[in-house]
C-alpha cells in the first residue's frame, strides 16, 4: 500500500509538482498497480541473469572526430527563455 | 472512395512508376481525404508534396505518428509539453521514406509519449474509430491505425513499446508490423522505453509493411542498437504453410479472451491446418507475468527520458515567480497529462532506494526467463500465435477509471516486445462485442524468432490470402 508520504517523496525525487486531489488518487492508483506487478514478487529467480537490453552489442565504437553541429542560434530558437547565446532559468536559490 | 484510393500502396507504387498514375494526382487524392478528417486522427497535414524522389515508393504518401521527429514540421508525442515543438532534424526511418521516394502526409495523433491503449490519453482529445465513433481505435498509435483504416491515409507509421502498433491495427481491422529490436533505427523518435520501442508499418495488407519494412530497416550509425536485417526484406510470396508449426500458448490461451474474439481465433486456427500448417499448444510458462514486469521496466526507463523534459531548452516553460526546482515542479506538472504522471512516479518508485531490486531487478529477470521461453518455442515451433486483443474495441471512457483494466489490454502483445521479436497482427474477421452491437475488427498475432521478418511476413501472407478479410468500415469504400 502506497501511503501519501511516498506519493510525496518520489514526486519531489521526479521533479514533479501533484495537487492534492492527484496525491490522494495516485496513491490509491499506485497501490493497486503494484499489487498486480508484486505478482512476480514470489517467483524464485535466483541466479537468474536480469535482462537490460536483448540486443547483444559490446562497445560499440566510432572515432572521435570533430564535424559541424547546429549554429547556437538555431538550437536556442526553440528555448521558451534565450538569452546572451545561452538558455535562462529562474534562481537556484529561491529568494528570501 | 476514389478509384486511385482503392490500391494498395504496392499496387500504386507500381502505377505511378510505370507512369499509369500521376504522383500529384495521388497525393492530391489523399490530402484531400486527410483533410475530412472526422476521427481526430491527425495533428498536422502536409499541403503539398515534398520528397519527390524516386524509389519504390516514389510518390507514396504516408501518415507519420507524432512521435517521429520532423525537421520544421511541429510533432508533439501527443503532450501539452511539446506543443509548437519544431525539432532541428528528422527520425531516421522517416527519413529513409522520404529517400526512397514517400511523402510526408501527415502526422498523426498519439496517447500522450505512447503511454496508453486507446489514445485517449492524447493532449489534442482522442481519436474515434473508423468502425464505431463511439469506441477507441487502440492505441497508442491510435491515430495512425484510424487514418489507414478510415480512408484518410494510404499507409502510416507507428511505434511499438508493448503493443502499440499491434494493438490498435487489431481494432480498426488492418496490419501492423512491430519488427525485431533493432531491425529499424530509433534515431529521432522520442523516447519512451529505449529498451523495447521499435518503429513498424501500419498497412492495409501485408504486402504494403513488407514494402515500408524493406524500406525503413536497416543499420544507422546514429542508433547503435540498430543493426537491420540481414538480407533485406522483399515482398511476401507464400501461398501455403505446409511444413510450418505454429504454436499456441496455453497459458495466454486461457486467459479472459471475449467469446467473439476466441471464435475468430479458433477459425483462424482451423485455416492455417487447411492451408497445411500444424498446429500444437505449447507452454510459455512465464508470459502471464509479462504485464507484471512490462509496466516497471517500461515506466522505469520512461521516469529516465522523461527528465528531460524541464523547461530550460524547449517545449513548455511554466511561468512561476519562484526557483528553479518550482520551475521545473510547475512545468512538469502542466505539462504532462495523467497517465504520463502516473508512469513516471511508478518508474521513479520502482528504480528508488529501497525498492529497485524487489521491482526493477525482479522484473529484468522476468523479462530473462519470457525471452528463454521464446527461445525454446522456437527451437521446436516456427511461429507462436495468440489473439492480438482480448477484446474488440472498446468504449470510449470505458476504461479511463481503471488503469489497471486498460494495461490487461497488452496480455497479449507485451511478452513479444519484452523478448524483442517481431510480431505482426492481422485481421481475422469481425466479432460481435461483448454487450452486443454492430461486428467489429478481430486480430490475429503471429510471433516470430528474432529478425525473422521475411518468413513471417511470407507466413502472414499466405493466411491473408486464405482468410480474405475484406471488410471496410461504413462509408469507407475499398
Amino acid at each position: 500500500m502506497i501511503e501519501r508520504e511516498q506519493v510525496l517523496h518520489v514526486a519531489k525525487l521526479a521533479r514533479l509538482g501533484l495537487s492534492d486531489e492527484e496525491i490522494e488518487t495516485m496513491a490509491g492508483e499506485l497501490s493497486g498497480i503494484l499489487e498486480h506487478v508484486d505478482r512476480i514478487a514470489g517467483l524464485d529467480l535466483e541466479g537468474v541473469e536480469p535482462t537490460s537490453h536483448v540486443v547483444e552489442l559490446e562497445n560499440v565504437l566510432r572515432p572521435d572526430e570533430p564535424r559541424p553541429s547546429w549554429p547556437r542560434e538555431t538550437v536556442l530558437e526553440q528555448a521558451p527563455d534565450p538569452s546572451d547565446g545561452a538558455f535562462r532559468v529562474p534562481s537556484p536559490q529561491a529568494e528570501a | 472512395m476514389s478509384e486511385l484510393r482503392r490500391l494498395t500502396v504496392t499496387e500504386a507504387a507500381a502505377r505511378i512508376a510505370a507512369g499509369d498514375v500521376s504522383p500529384d494526382e495521388y497525393f492530391a487524392a489523399w490530402r484531400d481525404a486527410a483533410a475530412g478528417d472526422d476521427l481526430n486522427a491527425y495533428l498536422w497535414r502536409a499541403e503539398d508534396t515534398q520528397g519527390g524522389a524516386e524509389g519504390p515508393l516514389g510518390g507514396i504518401p504516408v501518415a507519420i505518428k507524432d512521435l517521429f521527429c520532423t525537421e520544421g514540421v511541429e510533432t508533439t508525442a501527443g503532450s501539452r509539453i511539446l506543443e509548437g515543438h519544431r525539432p532541428l532534424y528528422t527520425a531516421h526511418a522517416v527519413w529513409r521514406l522520404v529517400a526512397a521516394g514517400a511523402e510526408i502526409l501527415g502526422k498523426t495523433n498519439m496517447d500522450e509519449f505512447a503511454m496508453g491503449s486507446s489514445n485517449e490519453n492524447s493532449a489534442y482529445g482522442p481519436v474515434l474509430n473508423p468502425w464505431d465513433h463511439g469506441r477507441v481505435p487502440g492505441g497508442s498509435s491510435g491515430g495512425s491505425a484510424a487514418a489507414v483504416a478510415g480512408g484518410l491515409a494510404p499507409c502510416a507509421i507507428g511505434t511499438d513499446t508493448g503493443g502499440s502498433i499491434r494493438q490498435p491495427a487489431a481494432l480498426c481491422g488492418i496490419v501492423g508490423l512491430k519488427p525485431t529490436y533493432g531491425a529499424i533505427s530509433r534515431y529521432g523518435m522520442i523516447a519512451f522505453a529505449s529498451s523495447l520501442d521499435q518503429c513498424g508499418p501500419l498497412t492495409r495488407d501485408v504486402t504494403d509493411a513488407a514494402l515500408l519494412l524493406a524500406a525503413m530497416q536497416g543499420r544507422d550509425p546514429c542508433d547503435s542498437t540498430s543493426v537491420g536485417i540481414e538480407g533485406g526484406v522483399r515482398l511476401p510470396d507464400r501461398e501455403d504453410l505446409s511444413g510450418l508449426r505454429f504454436a499456441v500458448p496455453a497459458e495466454l490461451a486461457r486467459d479472459s479472451i471475449e467469446p467473439g474474439v476466441r471464435e475468430v481465433f479458433e477459425a483462424t486456427l482451423a485455416t492455417i491446418e487447411r492451408l497445411g500448417g500444424e498446429i500444437t499448444e505449447t507452454a510459455l510458462p512465464h508470459a502471464e507475468h509479462g504485464i507484471s514486469a512490462y509496466y516497471v521496466i517500461a515506466p522505469a526507463e520512461a521516469s529516465s527520458n522523461l527528465a528531460r523534459y524541464d523547461g530550460v531548452r524547449y517545449g513548455l516553460r511554466a511561468e512561476t515567480a519562484g526557483d528553479l526546482v518550482e520551475m521545473y515542479e510547475t512545468t512538469r506538472a502542466e505539462g504532462f497529462g495523467a497517465e504520463v504522471k502516473r508512469r513516471i512516479m511508478l518508474g521513479t518508485y520502482a528504480l528508488s532506494s529501497g525498492y529497485y531490486d524487489a521491482y526493477y531487478g525482479q522484473a529484468q529477470k522476468v523479462r530473462t526467463k519470457i525471452a528463454a521461453d521464446f527461445s525454446a518455442a522456437f527451437a521446436e515451433f516456427d511461429f507462436v500465435v495468440t489473439p492480438t486483443s482480448p477484446s474488440v474495441a472498446f468504449g470510449l471512457g470505458e476504461k479511463t477509471a481503471d488503469p489497471l483494466a486498460m494495461y490487461l489490454n497488452d496480455f497479449f502483445t507485451v511478452p513479444m516486445s519484452l523478448a524483442g521479436i517481431p510480431a505482426i497482427s492481422i485481421p481475422a474477421g469481425l466479432a460481435e462485442p461483448e454487450g452486443g452491437g454492430p461486428r467489429l475488427p478481430v486480430g490475429f498475432q503471429i510471433a516470430a524468432p528474432a529478425f525473422a521478418e521475411q518468413k513471417l511476413l511470407d507466413a502472414s501472407y499466405a493466411l491473408e490470402q486464405a482468410i480474405g478479410f475484406d471488410a471496410r468500415p461504413e462509408g469507407v469504400g475499398g
